[in-house]
């Protein structure tokens, strides 16, 4: 019975926890990606850039803000630059539209367009990041590290496994579901948000019964500024900020899209859960869990990882093949442009 | 002015930026342009004919160019027989059962009725399978990885001469083309790209972290070049009588000479590949694969298969990029995984085709040049902008010392800047296709 708790412990610290952070991110990601296929329909290779951005300027207010001894207690300062990384990004989103989209969506050209463009919107953004911070590895974590230690846990259970849960953690799911909550708010029961869910359906209806496309686009834009730059603050404060990984970034977000079902919010969040589990699963050693399960005679000898924590882009990719050879609208019905 | 002026003009210009290098710089730096710029022009040829000719949206430029490099590596390095004693058998063992495996699960899948027992059948051949493939090829690979690891570690390769490597490295790419191709061509465009992107990262993390069979991130250095070295050449009496009687220093000139052997080698298969590529686009196989491109639907109702062709015409364009990529191995002398980034042998590829103008296999050559003399000298323009920019602030500000470090960076900005313009006010590109 020891053994099986043991066992249970084991794998929420090094499977659950883990996967269910890295899937509130990639959901936060995803979510964005979706949007503007929804809305402005095409799949956008800057996203992973405009994530760097708002999370670059998230950091280097956190700096200032620790310069000048401000400080948010046992939370990371970085909550409290986080606001100002959102509307920098939401600036430099519209700033991109107006400039660069813009221009295309009068024109009506064809959503392959619209991905060569983004594809030199990536670049100006990414270059614009290591321009200003780097391309080196930036933490900017600060106040409590846990909420729970593996220590504190071994010494209030007394059993073998710890389970850690870093603040971090905490915040990011927590504001994952906040996040996820406001925003579902605010398509289902605001007019904005109706407008918004019905241009995505049918734009030349919408366009009909008086919808004003500048604003449904503009407010997605801003919408996935914030999205954007919160889940590249919460990846960011997880694991560290580097540019080339956040563009990394945008293999798991897209795929998270796609599982889901491009254009559909809930899949995209049901994606995100669904790529990080996998990907920590598959490249987990299953062993310490076994050890506890098994009679010691079955003991594996080897870690029982099926895959090297290397290839877990290779996961990712293959469940978004599986799902597109045999559901090639993703798990919630998404649209097809 | 007429079209064929206008492009003469455009090449002409390229060729000035290249030669003026040599006169302001250096003609070691313009021989260095001019090589990869015939290398870059080969891969956006491979590009075009995927984009430009058939209208497919392939983002995985940078794995069939590592595959190509692989092939150097494979070829022409000479073979670890302590390596083969120690486990080769066992790791073309534990390949060949995993091969089987995927077969055998493929054919289960094809012959039996569709329900409970074809799945269950299935998920035991896969995952069975899986485990004595682990069981074999483990074994293999560590005793492979365990021979002499400073040095080799690796099985190594057939040790033939270095130009084979080349057709290779095109039959490697295809090869992975067609097994990719097979999967992800049915797709629609946008998510061919996410597929594209995603083989480009896997052939890279295998590449990386397989050891056995190319030392990973241990890289391979001193692969045979298929020109002579810069000393053989200084000590070479005959040759030093020659370059001095031309009044030239030896080192200079055998260091000149050795990269202008490169350049004729590439010339010769950029020439031979545009010609190919020039012929297919002008015969009857050219005009189905544009009539496609334009009107998938209208292809098909008049018959032509077009998931066919454009299989066809994905494998041909990625054997391309292969080629490209172990000739760039061979230029570098070294197969470095780490060094491929999707940036620079991806999305760099497809501006040079944007802006050269897709669908046209002379607008793919020179933006391939003009891109890649743009890439390299960018960085130096950059330096000295910030340098003028930032003389009035005082020596050793932060501010200024920040920015000259960043000056690096400034590449990245500047291919995202010429793309978006291109794409804005001449969006066919610099030379049209039709």
């Amino acid at each position: 019975m020891i053994d099986f708790l043991n066992a249970i412990v084991a794998l929420s610290n090094f499977v659950l926890v883990p996967a269910v952070t890295y899937g509130s991110q990639l959901a936060l990601g995803a979510l964005g990606v979706t949007l503007i296929y929804g809305i402005l329909r095409f799949s956008n290779f800057a996203h992973g850039d405009t994530m760097a951005f708002g999370t670059m300027v998230t950091i280097l207010v956190t700096w200032g803000l620790q310069a000048g001894g401000v400080s948010f207690g046992p939370l990371p300062t970085a909550l409290l630059a986080l606001p100002f990384g959102i509307m920098a990004c939401m600036a430099l989103v519209l700033v991109t539209d107006r400039l660069v989209y813009r221009f295309y969506r009068d024109q009506k050209a064809k959503p392959v367009i619209f991905v060569i463009v983004s594809i030199g919107v990536m670049f100006i953004m990414n270059g614009l990041v290591r321009f200003i911070i780097g391309p080196g590895d930036q933490r900017f974590a600060d106040g409590e590290r846990f909420i729970i230690s593996a220590r504190d846990f071994k010494e209030m259970t007394g059993l073998r496994e710890g389970l850690a849960l870093k603040t971090t953690q905490g915040i990011t799911v927590v504001t994952a579901v906040i996040v996820v909550a406001l925003l579902f708010w605010f398509l289902n029961r605001t007019r904005t948000g109706k407008s918004m869910r019905a241009y995505s359906d049918n734009e030349d209806l919408a366009l009909l019964s008086g919808i004003n496309p500048d604003r449904v686009v503009m407010v997605t834009w801003l919408i996935v500024a914030a999205l954007a730059t919160v889940a590249g603050a919460l990846y960011g404060l997880d694991k560290s900020f580097k540019p080339f990984t956040y563009f990394q970034l945008l293999l798991p977000v897209f795929a998270a899209a796609i599982v889901g079902g491009l254009g559909s919010p809930l899949g995209a969040i049901a994606g995100g859960y669904v790529i990080a589990f996998s990907e920590v699963m598959i490249t987990y050693a299953w062993k310490k869990v076994l050890t506890y399960l098994t009679p010691e005679a079955l003991e594996p000898d080897g870690l029982v990882q099926l895959l090297s924590t290397n290839y877990k882009f290779a996961v990712s990719f293959v469940i978004l093949l599986i799902v597109l050879l045999f559901r090639p609208t993703g798990l919630f019905r998404g649209k097809a442009v | 002015m007429s079209e064929s002026v206008k492009n003469t003009g455009l090449f002409a210009l390229v060729a000035l930026l290249i030669v003026g290098t040599g006169f302001v710089q250096s003609w070691n730096t313009a021989l260095l342009i001019l090589n990869m710029g015939l290398i870059s022009a080969i891969m956006s040829l491979g590009l075009n004919l995927q984009w430009g000719f058939a209208g497919l949206f392939n983002v995985g430029v940078m794995g069939f160019v590592a595959l190509g490099g692989l092939a150097a590596v494979l070829v022409s390095m000479p073979p670890v027989p302590e390596a083969w004693a120690a486990g080769g058998i066992n790791v073309l063992a534990g390949l060949l059962l995993g091969a089987a495996v995927i077969v055998a699960a493929g054919l289960a899948y094809n012959r039996m009725a569709a329900g409970r027992l074809r799945v269950l059948v299935m998920l035991v051949i896969l995952v069975g399978g899986f485990f004595a493939y682990r069981g074999v090829f483990d074994l293999g690979v560590e005793a492979v990885e365990d021979v002499n690891p400073a040095a080799t570690g690796y099985l190594g390769g057939l040790g033939l001469p270095v130009l084979m490597a080349w057709p290779v490295g095109g039959l490697l790419a295809a090869g992975a083309a067609w097994i990719i191709g097979k999967a992800a061509l049915g797709l629609r465009s946008d998510y061919l790209a996410i597929a594209t992107l995603g083989i480009a990262e896997i052939i890279l993390a295998v590449l990386k972290n397989e050891d056995w069979l190319a030392r990973g991130v241990k890289n391979v250095n001193g692969l045979p070049r298929p020109v002579p070295y810069e000393v053989d050449l200084q000590n070479d009496p005959g040759f030093v009588d020659r370059v001095t009687g031309l009044g030239f220093d030896p080192v200079t000139a055998s260091s000149l000479s050795v990269k202008l052997g490169y350049a004729a080698l590439f010339a010769v298969v950029l020439i031979v590949i545009l010609l190919l590529a020039q012929l297919a686009l002008n015969s009857p196989w050219g005009r189905m694969m544009r009539a496609i491109r334009d009107n998938e639907t209208a292809a098909r109702a008049m018959g032509k298969d077009v998931t066919r062709r454009h299989l066809q015409v994905f494998i041909l364009g990625s054997a391309v990029c292969g080629i490209a990529g172990a000739m760039m191995t061979t230029l570098d002398g070294q197969f470095i995984p780490t060094s491929y980034q999707p940036l620079r042998f991806t999305f760099l590829i497809w501006v040079m085709v944007i802006v050269g103008g897709s669908g046209n296999n002379f607008g793919a050559v020179l933006g391939g040049f003009l891109i890649w003399f743009l890439w390299v000298q960018v960085e130096p323009m950059g330096l000295w902008v910030l340098q003028t920019v930032t003389a009035p602030l005082s020596e050793g500000s932060a501010l200024k010392e920040h920015l000259l470090e960043s000056a690096a960076h400034m590449r990245l900005l500047t291919m995202g800047v010429i793309l978006l313009l291109v794409l804005r006010f001449s969006p066919r590109g610099l030379i049209p296709g039709r």
